[in-house]
């Protein structure tokens, strides 16, 4: 369960940095992504897959989050 | 040689891993590379940040290495004890050159060393009550120092003193920051984690002490330098530029920088990163934190520095993007006569390096302003998001290597044949022996500034002056040469 934080890119794009790995990504897909959540299965760019049960309110970015391994 | 293709450099990957047994060679090709652009990730090609095998010559340093004498150490008016044994102190002392103003021993603290010198007692019956006492003194002595760090080396962590309860005592009976920084040197591979553990000592301990304060006026342009060291004067010729652009420069990390300045930072509306890999975690915990924006800039050479200065102005508002406009106009034409000075004299000379930081992939495009050509890279503790950058930045099939060995860099030395080398001291002697032109890149080589337009001057200067040096042609004993080479000495000489 590793502390992600999310933040926005350049491109309003949102990158997933995992603190411990020094890993950067952006993020592909999300399952839930509305105005009152946020969250489920997320994958990346790289083809990982992390989870965390949607947040609601949706949180504001950047933000830390503590994510599962899908 | 002109230029390697694919295959050549791959296939001298693997003629210099023979040598080694077979789990060194397994491991070690897992760190050298050809940089390939399809590539989008740097971790599909190279792996980074791991412990460099035992045995083999590595110029990596320690987490201490990387908190005090990276990213607390040029903090100059505090005092940063090296609480532990004399050496780690004694022997990193002032050799970084990070410059700064105000009266060493009075009121900054900079080229000192302030020591807590374990002794076996220490270890048996533990420090803690030494570590008062000098605080004690230094407050005696030093009474104008404006905060204390406590740096520790490694039996700290291992005899399992409590600093953090020192200091916290201490800052209550001084009224002053004492930071207690769990930087021992035992801690993870490279001086990388200690950049880490540094960041987090300073958020943890610093950042928010003025939170609650509005005093201080606020522009619209206030802006800090974080990651710049003032290597010979770095910081100051990037905080010109930024300054006749019209922002504010509130606080430089951490060269010539002040305990104050880095409490203000909090205040800023951009931080601008320079040397990502030991302060981009700040960075992130103050973008989170208080919602300031950070980017990457880059103050190497003309066109790399337009592009940072306009990316910089993109931020604020048509004023300063006017203004960033005119500083470039302003330079282009010192700049013009820089490369037309020396760009003849360096065209298509190729360039290796290794180095650590932001260096590697940052002076890649100073270099290409002077007609050279960067054909070997690599970090000496970066991350695998310090390659991901680089892949952009260097050429297709060139070499790129993580914690290279001193066999492995000598051996590519020898077959890529480089016209200069830019590295530590380390490797200095070597490289010259060899007969091949070095700059000593870590501190530019008692030279510098490098950053910024007057520090493009001067790099260009010092390339020229390494690589065009009469003195390569003399290598070789009078009574040694051979005919041919007198012909060709005296060619030079003309």
């Amino acid at each position: 369960m590793p502390s992600v934080m999310i933040r926005k890119g350049d491109g309003n794009e949102l990158l997933f940095y995992i603190a411990k790995k020094d890993q950067e990504d952006p993020i592909e897909t999300v399952e839930t992504d509305t105005e009152e959540a946020w969250g489920g299965l997320v994958t990346l760019t790289d083809g990982s897959e992390w989870y965390i049960d949607p947040i609601s309110p949706r949180p504001t970015f950047p933000t830390t989050l503590r994510f599962k391994r899908a | 040689m002109s230029s390697m293709t694919r295959e050549e450099t791959q296939a001298l990957i693997q003629e210099v891993l023979e040598v080694y047994p077979e789990k060194a060679k397994k491991d070690r090709a897992k760190h050298l590379t050809v940089n390939d652009h399809e590539i989008e990730q740097s971790k599909k090609c190279i792996t980074s940040n791991r412990k460099s095998a035992p045995g083999v010559m590595t110029i990596r340093g320690c987490a201490y290495a990387g908190s005090k004498g990276v990213v607390w150490g040029p903090i100059k008016d505090m005092i940063h004890i090296s609480h532990g044994p004399v050496g780690c102190g004694q022997y990193s002392r002032a050799g970084r050159r990070n410059y700064y103003v105000g009266t060493t021993g009075i009121n900054t603290y900079g080229t000192m060393n302030f020591t807590s010198d374990f002794q076996e007692k220490d270890i048996v019956f533990g420090g803690d009550k030494k570590l008062e006492k000098l605080i004690d003194e230094i407050e005696t002595l030093f009474p104008l120092n404006k905060g204390i760090s406590v740096q520790s080396e490694c039996p700290i962590g291992l005899i399992g003193d409590d600093i953090e309860a020192v200091s916290k005592k201490k800052n209550a009976e001084i009224n002053k920051p004492v930071v207690p920084v769990r930087c021992e040197g035992f801690r993870g591979v490279s001086q990388s984690l200690g950049h880490h553990i540094a960041n987090d000592a300073v958020r943890d301990w610093t950042l928010g002490a003025r939170d609650d304060d509005d005093t201080f006026v606020q522009t619209d342009y206030d802006v800090a330098i974080l990651g710049d060291y003032n290597i010979g004067g770095d910081a100051w010729a990037s905080r010109i530029l930024l300054e006749e652009m019209g922002l504010r420069v509130v606080a430089q990390w951490s060269g010539d920088g002040t305990i104050s300045e880095m409490e203000l930072t909090p205040k800023v509306k951009l931080n601008l990163l320079h040397c990502y890999r030991s302060m981009n975690y700040i960075s992130r915990h103050m973008e989170e934190k208080y919602g300031i924006p950070w980017m990457e800039y880059n103050f190497f050479g003309p066109t790399k520095m337009a592009e940072s200065l306009r990316k910089i102005a993109a931020f604020f508002d048509e004023s300063i993007q006017e203004k960033c406009e005119v500083v470039i106009a302003k330079y282009k034409p010192e700049m013009d006569a820089v490369i037309e000075k020396y760009r003849p004299r360096l065209e298509g000379k190729r360039v290796m390096l290794y180095i650590g930081g932001l260096r590697p992939r940052h002076v890649i495009g100073a270099y290409e302003d002077l007609g050279m050509e960067v054909v070997g890279t690599g970090y000496e503790f970066a991350h695998n998001d310090d390659y991901d950058r680089t892949i952009k930045e260097m050429g297709d099939a060139t070499l790129i290597y993580d914690d290279v060995t001193g066999f492995e860099f000598e051996e590519f030395v020898k077959r890529v044949k480089p016209d200069l080398i830019g590295s530590g001291i380390k490797e200095k002697y070597i490289f010259q022996k060899m007969g091949i032109p070095f700059r000593q890149m870590h501190s530019w080589d008692y030279s510098g500034p490098y950053h910024g337009y007057d520090g493009f001057a001067i790099f260009a200067r010092d390339m020229d002056m390494t690589l065009n040096n009469p003195c390569w042609n003399k290598l070789k004993a009078p009574w040694l040469a051979s005919d041919d080479d007198e012909a060709s000495v005296a060619a030079a000489g003309e």
